[in-house]
This record gives C-alpha cells, sequence and structure tokens, in this order.
C-alpha cells in the first residue's frame, strides 16, 4: 500500500512541473491564440537565471543564508525571467502581430526563438552541466513507509497555488477580464478602450514568471543544468495543456497532472521503454473521444 | 583577359596537385569526440591528452617510419554525444578531411555505430573508451583501448559481494545507451552465476530522464543489498540523491563512466563512499602513468580522467601501428589498409592504462582497478582485479 501512496508522491511532484509549463502555454494561447513554443526554453532559461540568482547571493558579494537566497531568489528570478518573456513579445511576436503576419509565421518564429535561447546558451556557458546549490535544508519524513521531503510538498504546494492564482486572475480580475475580452474578439477590444498590448505584455509576465519559478523549482529537485533541459519537459507540457483543453487554466493543471501521473503508473509497471508509447496513446485516446481536450471548448470562447 | 583566367587556371590546379604533395609529410588522423551534449567533460579530456601527445610528437621532429620523419596532424570533430552524429562526424572525417585513421568515439551509444562507419569504409578506428563488446564484434578495422564489459561487470559483482556482503543486487540502467545496457547485462549475468541471491529488481531508463523516482520506489520495495547503476555521471548525480530522497540507506556500485571530476561537481557529498570499476586510479600511479598525469595536471590543472589516459593510450597504439606499416602512401586508402595491418599485428602494449595483450576481435586483455569516491571527493584506489 505505501507503494502506492510512494508512487502517487512521485507522480505528484513530476505532474507539478507539466502542470506549471502547461499553465504558461495555455495562458498565452488563450490570448493570443499563439503556441508559444518558447516557452520549455523560458523556463530552461529561469533555471539558469536563478542559477546565477542564487550563485550571488549565497557568493561572498552578498554572502546571505541558504534560507534568505530561497526566499529572495524565488522572486527575482521571477521577475527576471519574465523580463525575458516579455522581451521575447517585444522583439520576435509584436512585430510579426503588427505586420498582420499570418498565426502560422508566429508559431515558427517562436520555435525558432526556443533554439536560439538554447544554442546561445550552449555558446556562451559551454556544454558543461552546472550544479545547482543546496537552498533548502533537505529533510525527509517517513510517514508509514511514504518518504516524503520538504522539497516535494513544496512542489506540489507551488504548483496548486499557482494553478488557484492564474485562474483567480482570469476569471475574477479585470486584467483577466479582459484577457478573456481579447480572447472573443481583438479586433473590437481596443475600440472599447482596452489597451491590447499592455494586456497581452501582463499575460506574458505571468507566463513567462511562473515559467520561472517552475525552473527554480526543478532546478532545486534535480540539480544538474544543462541547455536542452528544457525542450523535452517543454513539448510534453504542451502536449498536456493541448489535452487538458488548451486555453483553460483548469485543463492545463489536470493535463499536467495526467500526463505525470501516466507516466508514472506506466514505468511503475512496465519498461521504461514503454513510457512514452503507452503515455502518449492514452492521451491520444483522450484527444480522439474528445477533440478539444479535457475541458476545451469548441469555439473561441476560450479562457 | 584569356590569359588572366588561364593563369587561374593554372595556379588553382598547381595548388590542388600541391595541397597533396604536401599532405605527404604529415599524416592526418581523425578525433570522433563528444565536445558538446551529455557528456561534453569526457570529449574535453580525451582533446587535453591528445593535443599533449601532439606537441611531444611534432616537438620531437615527428614519427619515424621508414627511415623518413612525418608530422602528425589531428582534426577534432564533435559527435555530440550522439549515436546519429557519430556515424555523421565518422562520414566527415573519412571523407571530407581523408584522416587516415580515426580516434573515438568515446562511450560505446556512439562508438557501436561509429565503429560500423569506419570499418564499412575500411578506416581504421581506435576506440579509447568503449567497453561494449559490439564495436569491435567481427570488425577487423576497429580496434579499442578499454577492457570489455564481460569482464567489468563480474569485477564489480564480485567486488560488491565481497565489500557489501551482499546477497541480493538491483540495477537501474540507461536503456537507450548500449554502454548502459550491455553492463547491466554483463553484471546481471555475473551476479545470478554467482549464486549468492538474485538480482530483485532491474529497471530501465531513458537517456534524458530526469525523475527516477518512479524506477527507484521499485527497486527500494525489492529490498536489495546494493543498487548497481551503470550510467553516465550526470545521470548518477540525480539517481543516488534521489534515491536517498526515498529513503534509501544502502551503498551503490558502478561502471567506468563514473570517472569523471564532474562526477563529484554535480553529486556533491551524496556520492562519497561510493565505488566504481574503472580502468586506472590517478592517486598512487607509479612510472609512465605518474609522468602523464603530473604533466596534465600542470597543463590543465586538473587530474585526467581514465579516458584521457585512454585516448593517450590509443594514440600510442595508432604510432605503433603506422610505424609497423612501415611506409606512408599517398592514397588514403593504401595508407588506412597499411595501418590497419600494422594495428592488427600489434601483439601486446604497454600503455599508462597498464599493458594489454590483444585478442583476435582486436579487443585488449588487461587489468581493472575498483575506486572509491573518497569523502573530500577524489577518487581513490580500492583494488585491482586482473583476468585469470
Amino acid at each position: 500500500m505505501d507503494f502506492i501512496f510512494q508512487n502517487v508522491l512521485n507522480a505528484l511532484q513530476w505532474g507539478s512541473f507539466y502542470a506549471l509549463i502547461a499553465l504558461g502555454y495555455t495562458l498565452v494561447y488563450g490570448v493570443l491564440r499563439l503556441i508559444n513554443f518558447a516557452h520549455g526554453d523560458i523556463f530552461m532559461v529561469g533555471a539558469y537565471i536563478s542559477f546565477f540568482v542564487a550563485g550571488f547571493l549565497l557568493g561572498p558579494l552578498a554572502g546571505l543564508s541558504p534560507m534568505m537566497t530561497f526566499l529572495l531568489t524565488v522572486p527575482l528570478t521571477m521577475i527576471l525571467t519574465a523580463c525575458v518573456g516579455v522581451t521575447l513579445e517585444r522583439i520576435a511576436y509584436r512585430p510579426l502581430r503588427r505586420k498582420g503576419a499570418h498565426r502560422l509565421y508566429v508559431v515558427i518564429t517562436a520555435l525558432m526563438c526556443g533554439l536560439i535561447l538554447e544554442y546561445s546558451n550552449l555558446a556562451v556557458l559551454g556544454a558543461s552541466r552546472l550544479k545547482f546549490p543546496e537552498l533548502v535544508d533537505k529533510q525527509i519524513w517517513n510517514v508509514g513507509g511514504v518518504a516524503i521531503t520538504n522539497l516535494k510538498v513544496l512542489v506540489i504546494v507551488a504548483a496548486i497555488a499557482v494553478f488557484l492564482f492564474l485562474q483567480w486572475v482570469v476569471t475574477r480580475t479585470r486584467v483577466g477580464m479582459a484577457m478573456r475580452a481579447i480572447s472573443y474578439d481583438k479586433f473590437a477590444i481596443p475600440l472599447m478602450g482596452i489597451p491590447m498590448d499592455n494586456i497581452i505584455v501582463i499575460t506574458f509576465i505571468l507566463g513567462s514568471g511562473f515559467a520561472g519559478l517552475a525552473g527554480l523549482l526543478f532546478a532545486m529537485s534535480y540539480p544538474v543544468l544543462e541547455p536542452f533541459m528544457g525542450m523535452l519537459i517543454g513539448w510534453k507540457a504542451f502536449i498536456a495543456a493541448v489535452v487538458g483543453g488548451i486555453g483553460d487554466i483548469k485543463g492545463a493543471f489536470v493535463g499536467g497532472f495526467l500526463l505525470g501521473a501516466i507516466e508514472v503508473a506506466v514505468v511503475t509497471v512496465f519498461p521504461s521503454t514503454y513510457r512514452d508509447l503507452f503515455a502518449f496513446t492514452i492521451l491520444l485516446l483522450i484527444l480522439w473521444m474528445k477533440p478539444t481536450g479535457l475541458f476545451g471548448i469548441p469555439q473561441s470562447t476560450k479562457i | 583577359m584569356r590569359r588572366v583566367l588561364t593563369t587561374l587556371l593554372m595556379t588553382t590546379i598547381a595548388m590542388m596537385l600541391a595541397i597533396p604533395a604536401m599532405a605527404a609529410d604529415t599524416i592526418k588522423i581523425g578525433f570522433n569526440i563528444p565536445m558538446t551534449g551529455d557528456i561534453p567533460e569526457v570529449g574535453e579530456g580525451s582533446k587535453n591528452a591528445a593535443e599533449m601527445y601532439l606537441a611531444d610528437i611534432n616537438g620531437a621532429g615527428g614519427v619515424e617510419v621508414g627511415g623518413k620523419k612525418y608530422m602528425l596532424e589531428f582534426v577534432y570533430m564533435d559527435n555530440e554525444s550522439k549515436a546519429e552524429s557519430a556515424v555523421t562526424a565518422a562520414l566527415k572525417l573519412i571523407e571530407q578531411e581523408e584522416v587516415v585513421a580515426i580516434i573515438g568515439p568515446n562511450s560505446s551509444k556512439q562508438a557501436v555505430p561509429g565503429g560500423g562507419t569506419a570499418n564499412d569504409n575500411r578506416v581504421p578506428m581506435i576506440s579509447p573508451w568503449s567497453t561494449n563488446p559490439n564495436t569491435t564484434l567481427d570488425r577487423p578495422w576497429v580496434f579499442r583501448a578499454a577492457f570489455l564489459d564481460p569482464f567489468q561487470g563480474p569485477v564489480a559483482a564480485n567486488f560488491a559481494a565481497k565489500k557489501y556482503n551482499a546477497k541480493t543486487a538491483a540495477v537501474l540502467f540507461d536503456i537507450s545507451n548500449d554502454y548502459s545496457v550491455g553492463l547491466a547485462e554483463a553484471f546481471k549475468a555475473a551476479w545470478d552465476a554467482k549464486g549468492l541471491g538474485p538480482v530483485v529488481a532491474y529497471e530501465s531508463h531513458g537517456t534524458k530522464d530526469q525523475d527516477f523516482s518512479a524506477q527507484l520506489t521499485t527497486i527500494i520495495k525489492a529490498n536489495p543489498d546494493f543498487i548497481f547503476v551503470p550510467d553516465n555521471y550526470n545521470q548518477v548525480a540525480l539517481i543516488i540523491p534521489q534515491a536517498r530522497d526515498l529513503g534509501y540507506k544502502g551503498p551503490f556500485m558502478g561502471g567506468d563512466a563514473w570517472g569523471t571530476p564532474d562526477l563529484v561537481k554535480l553529486c556533491g557529498e551524496e556520492c562519497y563512499g561510493q565505488y566504481f570499476s574503472t580502468h586506472y586510479a590517478a592517486a598512487g600511479a607509479t612510472g609512465a602513468t605518474k609522468v602523464f598525469i603530473d604533466r596534465y595536471k600542470a597543463k590543465y590543472g586538473a587530474e585526467p580522467a581514465d579516458y584521457a589516459a585512454l585516448t593517450w593510450d590509443s594514440i600510442g597504439l595508432l604510432v605503433e601501428g603506422i610505424k609497423n606499416a612501415g611506409k606512408v602512401e599517398k592514397n588514403p586508402r593504401k595508407m588506412r589498409q597499411a595501418i590497419r595491418d600494422g594495428l592488427a599485428a600489434i601483439k601486446s602494449f604497454d600503455g599508462i592504462t597498464g599493458s594489454s595483450k590483444f585478442d583476435e576481435q582486436g579487443d585488449p586483455i588487461k587489468c581493472a582497478v575498483v575506486v572509491k569516491v573518497a569523502n573530500d571527493g577524489s577518487f581513490q584506489f580500492e583494488e585491482s582485479v586482473c583476468p585469470e
């Protein structure tokens, strides 16, 4: 029995990362109808930013304690990663949008931006992996045969908190209302006096900021950083967002945990070679029955 | 106008003729090594050792073949630690650079496909670090400097049985890496043959995986006396801390892919006290090995890992092969054939990773060492195991 609970916990931790990244995909898609393929790499950049911020705060210049460093690294990483996301929107997506380019070209641009981020990282920092410092004093609790670490709890709580926060922003605030409005009709919205560009920037700030948070938590959980760490997890999180119903906050959250749970369950029972085969077959079946995803709605009324 | 064109044409032809003529005085050797990707540390160590060797031999006027001295020229090609890129890099070296021999790839994951390419194109290749039997199996053009997994597997099994007094074992390996699969199988066969107890869990993962909690939960539930992890150092640095997080308190045992300084950098204290089998131990070395280690340290500021030492030995083997060839042919095809015959003629070789004899497959028979990751992060010599 504890074996099952342990794996449930494993799945929750792994699914949390999918969920956190999928939320960023879905947010941008919901507002702009743009699949921001660079999102997985913004997550990678977030992990590297947190590495340098934490290294600086722990280093001789600042000399803070690990706990203090952690508390400061969270907001700093989120702000800096949000800046990267906004810059990307400013120099890559906005000019194309202004020129009225077809969505296809913007998606390809996003894909290219992701590769540019990966390879510029490789060029600047080299291929050698980095070791993320230990910020939170790790504690392992044994509850009835199930090993729980404080870090795992932190990751899962963070994913749920981010989901609730984004859900609140989108459904309960004026900014969220504007986001939903852009999603309904982006031609009528400027006529209503809503600053569309500002709302889009806010969307990118939210999406990239939480990708930065995911990067930090990921680096703390799996402390080996490399330039391509965001690629595969980014793609999978995108698939999770689609299965959940892309554009829907709840869908991304559920989709992320669903993918995490399927992956862990398959590996527990079968050899790991079958993991992606089974996971994506199940996801394909879900899409086959519900082509718009679990929580998706067919018309353009998403978010 | 016509005269200008004619002159240009003549110059071009003259240059085209001149290049092979110039090239006849140098022997061009290709390196198929991982400078980026999963194991960049390995490519860097190999290149460092090669640069040192090149400076030595060219500083002494070159290799003497048939009474004449020839300079060596090394071409480094990045295989990105990928199997498919190892094939591309090998083809590039063979067709564009027209090298007469290839050193590398290092890891079996690249050396098995890379060796196939070299063999099909009839180019002699020496893999410094590959331990999977398939790299050289039925490939007369492919040689190696390292021992084989069917030898390394029992070394690890015997050591763990003795050291940990273990009755049961678990294995976690990378299923998309030829090296890891081969060593895991060799270990399992050796463990089963000992008859102490079963391999209670035999779990696999993918190369790009970062989360191993599902596999480790299964392993921990089976309650093994130790876990054998024949993985690359970057994966080991994730696996061991995750196993500790899941409440595993027992020991680990690893293979030669653990042996990089990056293991301790990435894994930290959680890897201290674990053992792995490898090709040589820098600590306590004597003679030529010590000279190499001291010089390498002075030049690059770090202890050379096993792949650096094995690259050094591979170049040594190749030079021996070239000397055996007895002549330098202008035609790269003929030169390749001569080098292959020269390499095949080597019966034994004294290198800095120990002396070895060669069997009919071109595989060396040599000793292995077991090394401990000490509490200061250095690799300490534990014991030496030689084939009977």
